[in-house]
């Protein structure tokens, strides 16, 4: 279980990075925490010929709160993000969800950004992201542009990004006056993929519950304020529509049933945390 | 912009346990082999390469990671410390005496990865509740023991253990 | 319930006086371990020259294999041999099977792979990396053969054989009859059944299989070094099948084992592979398996089917049982199963006093890794079903299953029990013993909790389980599995011979070595604990040697490290050998002191006159006589240098002509009881409050046995909630990875409240008792009865997932709804197990049929559809051999295919066929596609089935279904934009072609 060879480069600017990728092209792969492409290239389902390190890329590491974001460099690890003082002011989703990513020690490299370029459909952070209707700021040599999450993530592992761009950074939100955010979420052991997670947001005029672990990507779906056999019927209708599958560990019935009820544990402890 | 060709094997220099060793890997080569078979580093154990099982687990620069999701050319140049170096001048923290005096250990092929956690968290968090520490402690695994004697020794450690009753 | 609470002693020590043994003392080994001393297998150096070798495994459950093109890999960099079945067949045999069936099994495979993660071919390379590149680029030609997944499909005469020769899918039948079962059952007032499974799984120790082995062409003999733990009967399996005698298979072990749980005896077959290894390439050769390779290939706890049946009297007696056990060994009955069948075969009955009992012992084969020892092997199994039975039994008459329990237990009089099937229960009181866990444990306040709990409407339960513990086992309760007469021609097995050597040394020193494998238990520090004692020295005085060597040290076929036979066999020969060097030391200081031998004392280093303390002499000193002045012995004495003890239980005899067996040569007994609470939202289990009481003899090191009892009980919960070796319909494995493998954590794991009761063995020399595999035995049932009782039900399979216990407390679940205006979307076709991958879908294409039909029937334009084709050959009518690359995001594998387009009904319908592989696995695939003219063009419903196996599925199970629905979407999304209709953007994704996957995947 070793890599299959690469060459290596640890550019010393972003711009670097971004010819260098550019001429790599789908042959090249960025590693910044490396916790998921890690594993990928240990077990060899992932064999690139060109590996760009950016962990150590000082310009990535800005983490800020500023203009309505909190904006989250590319070499952010998730443990430094969790250890800001005042993301749960801020953005007191991710302060939830956080602590479900992985463990302590994955955390310590783990950045917020590779979780968001894996697009493992059960992850925390892509889940956060399309919860929030986040960013995702990327960059090429050509271009900079920036997709808003739910257009960012599209099937398993499967996303938006250009063989060329890297995701500078992601953003997310800052906490909007009046509302309540709830994180839940079921796994098989603790640090163990989402089977289902949920995030539910709410304020005065309506909900909005994110689902992570069924579909094969994180999807959000806006309600007005329902309650009762209302939000019930609501909520089964997501659940079937997120569709799910069966495996070793769960079935899609199993997901949708999460869905019903974690998913409105969730919306009702939003609710109830709104200021 | 450094630049390393994946034939080709690569000077590597790391400050292991306040020494600077010197040896040489392939881009692709694994932080754990580097330690283990290039530097003869063998308290570094490896029981899953693929970042689940924490056995591999090491400091660098102060951090506690996976040594088996760092490539050795990424440590070029840094801290790195392993269990070898915990003990100083042939004296056993005291960490390590609570695990032997607790059985936290029988095969103690998760030990150093575990202890190598727990000396940057007990930094952090100089007092953790168990529930914090079993938490922290997820991030390994450990097939022997139950995990019951190593949450006792850090508690110990720790100045919290309250009980100790029978067998 | 916390760390906190329920905790041990602790341990003080050394400055206590009196004997060592029975104190909870630290352990000796973990200095070396706690600082990174300690050395394992793959720490050790290996000589210059040494090859590093990866095995090029199948991704097949079931396939005859055409052919290996070992060509382009021979041509890597670094490498320096490739070694398949035809090596195998020159220079190697057959493993010699437990069974009487023809059935061949090589360390490489022949002509057939019969397992996902089967060898089939070995890369040799100057180091791990080059000859894992070479792997990748082996072509294996395979042709798949319908897999056998189930004991259900073993047992079904129509199934695929896996060993033609053998005739049939159910390797071995028996059938045992211990006194007259019928007739109880014709008068019993209840007649009870129940059946059981017990899924596959495995301990899965830290450290994996590591294997260094070399050839000797001067000696015609194999030096290996690995970290096998035994039985070492199974050294004549590995020298046999070397072609080689036992004495020309030096086997050594490393100073250190990152953990066992029985496991490590699956190494052998690498042992045996690796010296081939060495053979053909003529220089030393070095294997570590990875963890990929341990989970999918190298072992595996049986699966068990029992059907059990019992004859009860209306109080819950059982007077009669008859019990079916139909075992999963995978693949191969490699050895030494069928240990896991017949380990328990003397205590069948358990812990009960049940005269009648049938028997019906089946061996079924299936296409999945062969199963071997594995912690508690078979009693996690036989206790699963004896012992749901006996809660089963409760619930049905209406009892308190504890009064069933306490109604059935051996009565303390009947002390030393004769079971049915002739085991013989040494020693202990059960019924108090439970009685005492009940008081001790705090059984009324559980059950106050759980009253309160239930009158909260929350899911609450409790379990019990009373087991026996088998230790020591009997060397001939495998040949159980022949019949009389086939063991009359095989020769008698019987015994359980333990070896131990103990030496002074010329400055007083003692140093004890064993044959036995320590796999991290802390054997050293009890070793010298006895051994300290036996002399009247210290702890440091002792040095006990852990590392093994065939060729040096004393040994039997029983060795190694399995079976719990340590406390009882390995410490207690070691206190034989001990005893005798000192009796013979004793003879030598009692002339110099001038008094009998017998009155002579050995304590705090010094030897003296029990009479006469004032006349002593230094151990030392003693010991430094037979070393430096031999001329000086009295007449007729030989020095005292060293011992070697060789030691057998007494009542360990051959199966007797009526099949009645002592499988083991002492019995504990555990009593546990729990309370589990189970989320009435998410299913999920949380073991509320756990009690585990146990009597396994006289402790040696309670500290020891907490630290057993503590990881034998984790383990447990892993069997209980996590843990299952997953197999798809096709026989994928889909447990490859820890992240789908799932081993407990701490945040799992509670701590039990651990209790002794302590009857000493009168077979063991010290009247020890095995403890370490007892709750792999008695937690998995005990916590299954707790969720049944929690939950009102009688079916509980294992692990108890979350998903498993929604389903059986979730009602029927709120339909889809049907939105008005909208055409209900498809759902997704499952197949039964729901793991073989399957889905159908509809899009409409403006253009005719007979457009798409073109377009499909066209080898260009096919290949234009195709995902990431990038080379399509006609080969035959409609079928082609296509070069793919397939992938999900940055996994990518190139892929040769073949495509095949049938059941052509121009210009209606179709069926296109795939299958291909890569490095990643293989992948097969079958559409059906219908063509329907429509007002707006041609309707076009395809319906697939697939299947993927190997790496990708053994760790990607999660996304298998999504990622092979985007495959299939893009390939109509690439045939919707031929056809006219929207192009799918090159750059980014329209909306609308989100839009029309969305619809592909039909949700
Ligand atoms: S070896 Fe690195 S986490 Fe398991
Ligand atoms: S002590 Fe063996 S794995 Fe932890």
């Amino acid at each position: 279980m070793k890599p299959a060879p690469f060459d290596y480069l640890r550019p010393a600017s972003l711009s670097e990075a971004l010819a260098a990728l550019a001429s790599g092209g789908d042959e090249a792969r960025i590693l910044a925490g490396g916790q998921s492409l890690m594993p990928m290239l240990n077990m060899r389902l992932v064999q690139p010929r060109l590996l760009i390190d950016l962990s150590l890329l000082d310009e990535l590491r800005s983490l800020e709160a500023r203009d309505g974001w909190l904006t989250v460099g590319a070499a952010v690890t998730q443990a430094e993000l969790m250890a800001r003082p005042t993301l749960a002011e801020e953005v007191p989703l991710l302060a939830a969800a956080l602590p479900w990513i992985g463990h302590f020690q994955t955390r310590n490299r783990g950045t917020v950004c590779g979780s968001i370029a894996h697009a493992d459909p059960s992850a925390e952070l892509p889940l956060c992201l399309v919860a929030l209707g986040g960013e995702v700021m990327l960059r090429s040599a050509r271009k900079r542009r920036s997709l808003p999450a739910a257009a960012f993530f599209l099937g398993p592992l499967t996303t938006a990004k250009e063989a060329d761009e890297i995701i500078e950074a992601v953003r997310f939100p800052l906490r909007k006056a009046e509302t309540g955010h709830a994180f839940r979420e079921v796994a098989m052991r603790h640090g163990d993929f989402a089977i289902t997670a949920c995030a539910a947001i709410a304020d005065r005029n309506g909900l909005r519950l994110a689902v992570g672990g069924v579909a094969d990507r994180p999807i959000a779906r806006d309600w007005p304020l329902l309650a009762g056999a209302e939000l019930d019927e609501a909520l089964n209708a997501f659940a079937w529509d997120l569709g799910g599958d069966d495996d070793q560990h769960a079935t899609a019935r199993y997901r949708r049933s999460l869905v019903r009820r974690i998913g409105r544990t969730a919306i009702e402890e939003a609710l109830a945390c709104r200021p | 912009m450094q630049a390393l060709t994946a034939e080709t094997r690569h000077p590597v220099t790391i400050i292991l346990n306040g020494q600077r060793r010197s040896g040489y890997a392939h881009p692709r080569m694994l932080l754990s082999d580097f330690l283990r078979h290039e530097l003869g580093a063998h308290g570094t154990r490896v029981g899953c390469e693929h970042g689940v099982c924490g056995a591999c687990t090491i400091r660098i620069d102060g951090v506690a990671q996976r040594a088996c999701l760092t490539l050795a050319v990424q440590a070029d140049n840094r801290r790195v410390d392993t269990v070898e170096g915990l003990a100083k001048e042939g004296r056993m923290t005291a960490l390590q005496e609570a695990f032997n005096r607790h059985h936290a250990l029988q095969c103690g092929f998760c030990t150093a990865g575990i202890l190598m956690s727990l000396s940057d968290y007990l930094e952090r968090v100089p007092k953790p509740s168990e529930a914090e520490l079993r938490d922290m402690l997820s991030g390994h695994l450990c097939r022997c023991t139950g995990y019951a004697g190593i949450v006792r020794a850090v508690m110990d450690v720790t100045g919290q253990l309250r009980e100790t009753p029978h067998v | 319930m916390t760390a906190l609470k329920s905790a041990a002693t602790t341990p003080q020590a050394e400055s206590a006086a009196g004997p060592l043994v029975g104190r909870p003392i630290p352990r000796l080994e973990d200095t070396a371990i706690l600082t990174g001393a300690a050395r394992y297998a793959d720490d050790l150096p290996v000589k210059p020259g040494t090859l590093h070798a990866a095995i090029l495994r199948s991704p097949h459950a079931h396939a005859e294999v055409l052919g290996i093109d070992v060509g382009a890999a021979l041509t890597m960099p670094g490498v320096a041999a490739i070694v398949t079945g035809e090596e195998a067949k020159r220079f190697a045999s057959p493993f010699l099977v437990g069974v009487k069936a023809p059935m061949e099994h090589w360390c490489l495979a022949i002509d057939r792979v019969r397992y996902v993660g089967e060898p089939v071919a070995v890369v040799l390379a100057e180091n791990r990396y080059l000859a894992e590149d070479a792997l990748d680029r082996i072509e294996v030609r395979y042709r798949p053969l319908p897999p056998v997944t189930s004991i259900e499909q073993a047992l079904d005469p129509a199934s695929e054989l896996l060993h033609p020769a053998v005739g049939s899918n159910i390797a071995n039948t028996r059938n045992f009859l211990y006194g007259d079962p019928d007739s109880q059952f014709e008068t019993a007032p209840h007649r009870l059944s129940l059946t059981v499974h017990y899924p596959r799984n495995s301990c899965t120790p830290m450290e994996c299989f590591v294997v260094q082995a070399e050839y000797d062409p001067a000696e015609g003999g194999y030096e290996v070094l690995s970290n096998f733990s035994g039985p070492f009967a199974v050294h004549p399996v590995m020298a046999r099948a070397l072609n080689v005698s036992g004495a020309k298979l030096r086997l050594k072990s490393p100073p250190h084992s990152g953990g066992s749980f029985g496991n490590k005896q699956a190494v052998f077959p690498y042992i045996v592979l690796m010296g081939l290894c060495a053979r053909v390439s003529g220089r030393p050769v070095k294997w570590v398996e990875d963890r990929l390779e341990h989970l999918m290939a190298a072992t595996s706890a049986t699966g068990r089917r029992m059907d059990l049946e019992a004859a009860v009297d209306a109080d819950g007696k059982v007077l009669a049982l008859r019990m079916q056990q139909t075992e999963d060994c995978g693949a191969y009955v490699r050895a030494p199963e069928p240990a896991s069948l017949y380990r328990n075969h003397g205590n069948l009955t358990g812990a009960y006093d049940i005269r009648h009992l049938a028997v019906v012992n089946r061996i079924a084969l299936t296409n999945k890794t062969p199963s071997g020892l594995n912690r508690g092997f078979g009693g996690g199994q036989l206790y699963f079903g004896l012992e749901r039975l006996m809660h089963h039994i409760a619930v049905t008459l209406n009892l308190d299953p504890l009064d069933v329990i306490r109604r059935n237990l051996v009565p303390a009089s009947a002390m030393p029990y004769a079971t049915a099937s002739g085991g013989q229960l040494d020693s202990g009181d059960y019924p108090a013993t439970v009685e005492e866990a009940i008081e001790r444990g705090g059984l009324a306040e559980l059950k106050a909790r759980r009253d309160k709990a239930r009158a909260e409407g929350r899911l609450y339960g409790i379990g019990y389980a009373a087991i026996v513990e088998p230790s020591i086992s009997n060397m001939g309760y495998i040949t159980t599995v022949l019949t009389a007469e086939e063991r009359r021609k095989a020769g008698p097995k019987n015994g359980a011979q333990a070896a131990a050597t103990v030496a002074v040394d010329p400055t007083g020193g003692v140093s004890v070595s064993v044959a036995s494998v320590p796999q991290g238990q802390g054997h050293r520090t009890v070793l010298a604990q006895v051994i300290a004692d036996v002399f009247g020295l210290r702890l440091e005085d002792i040095r006990v040697v852990t590392d093994f060597d065939t060729a040096k040290d004393a040994w039997s076929i029983a060795a190694g490290n399995y079976s719990s036979r340590f406390a009882g066999a390995v410490a207690g020969t070691a206190h034989i050998a001990a005893m005798r060097l000192r009796d013979r030391l004793a003879r030598l200081a009692a002339g110099q002191l001038n008094v009998r031998p017998e009155d002579v004392r050995f304590e705090n280093g010094k030897v003296f006159a029990a009479s006469n303390p004032e006349n002593t002499l230094s151990f030392s000193r003693l010991a430094a006589a037979g070393h430096w002045a031999p001329g000086t012995l009295p007449e007729g004495q030989e020095a005292a240098l060293r011992e070697t003890a060789f030691w057998t239980p007494d009542p360990l005899k051959a199966p007797t002509d009526a099949d009645h067996i002592n499988s083991s040569a002492c019995y504990g007994f555990i009593f546990d009881f729990c309370g589990v609470e189970v989320d009435r939202v998410t299913g999920q289990v949380r073991i509320d409050h756990y009690v585990t009481m146990h009597d396994a003899g006289r402790l040696l090191n309670p500290l020891m046995v907490e630290g057993q009892v503590m990881g034998g009980f984790a383990q447990a919960v892993g069997v209980a909630l996590y843990e299952e070796y997953a197999y798809g319909e096709d026989g994928g494995f889909l447990s490859g990875s820890f992240a789908d493998y799932l081993v407990p954590t701490s945040m799992e794991v509670p701590v039990p409240v651990i209790l002794h009761r302590e009857s000493p063995s009168p077979v063991t020399p010290l009247g020890a008792k095995g403890a370490g595999e007892g709750n792999n035995m008695s937690t998995p049932v005990c916590i299954a009865n707790a969720v049944a009782d929690a939950l009102g039900i009688d079916t509980v399979t294992l692990p108890l997932t979350p998903s498993k216990i929604a389903a059986l407390i979730d009602g029927e679940e709120p339909p889809r709804p049907v939105v008005a205006g909208a055409p209900p979307a498809p759902e997704p076709v499952k197949t039964a197990g729901g793991r073989g991958l399957s889905g159908e879908g509809s899009r409409t294409v403006p253009a005719t049929p007979e457009e798409v039909w073109a377009i499909l029937l066209d080898p260009k334009e096919l290949a234009a559809l195709l995902p990431g084709c990038e080379a399509l050959d006609l080969v035959g009518p409609n079928s082609y051999r296509a070069e793919v690359v397939v992938g999900i995001g940055p996994v990518r594998g190139r892929y040769t295919a073949e495509v095949a387009l049938s059941d052509l009904d121009p210009p209606n319908s179709l069926t296109l066929a795939g299958s291909g592989s890569s490095a990643l696995g293989t992948g097969r695939g079958t559409g059906h596609v219908t063509l329907e003219r429509t007002a707006e063009g041609t309707t076009v419903r395809y319906r697939y089935t697939a299947e993927v196996g190997g790496k990708v599925a053994a760790v990607g199970g999660r996304m298998l279904d999504s990622a092979s629905r985007l495959l299939i979407g893009q390939f109509f999304d690439k045939l919707i934009a031929r056809a006219g209709g929207p192009a799918a953007p090159a750059e980014k994704p329209s909306l609308l072609k989100r839009l029309l996957r969305l619809l592909g995947l039909a949700r």
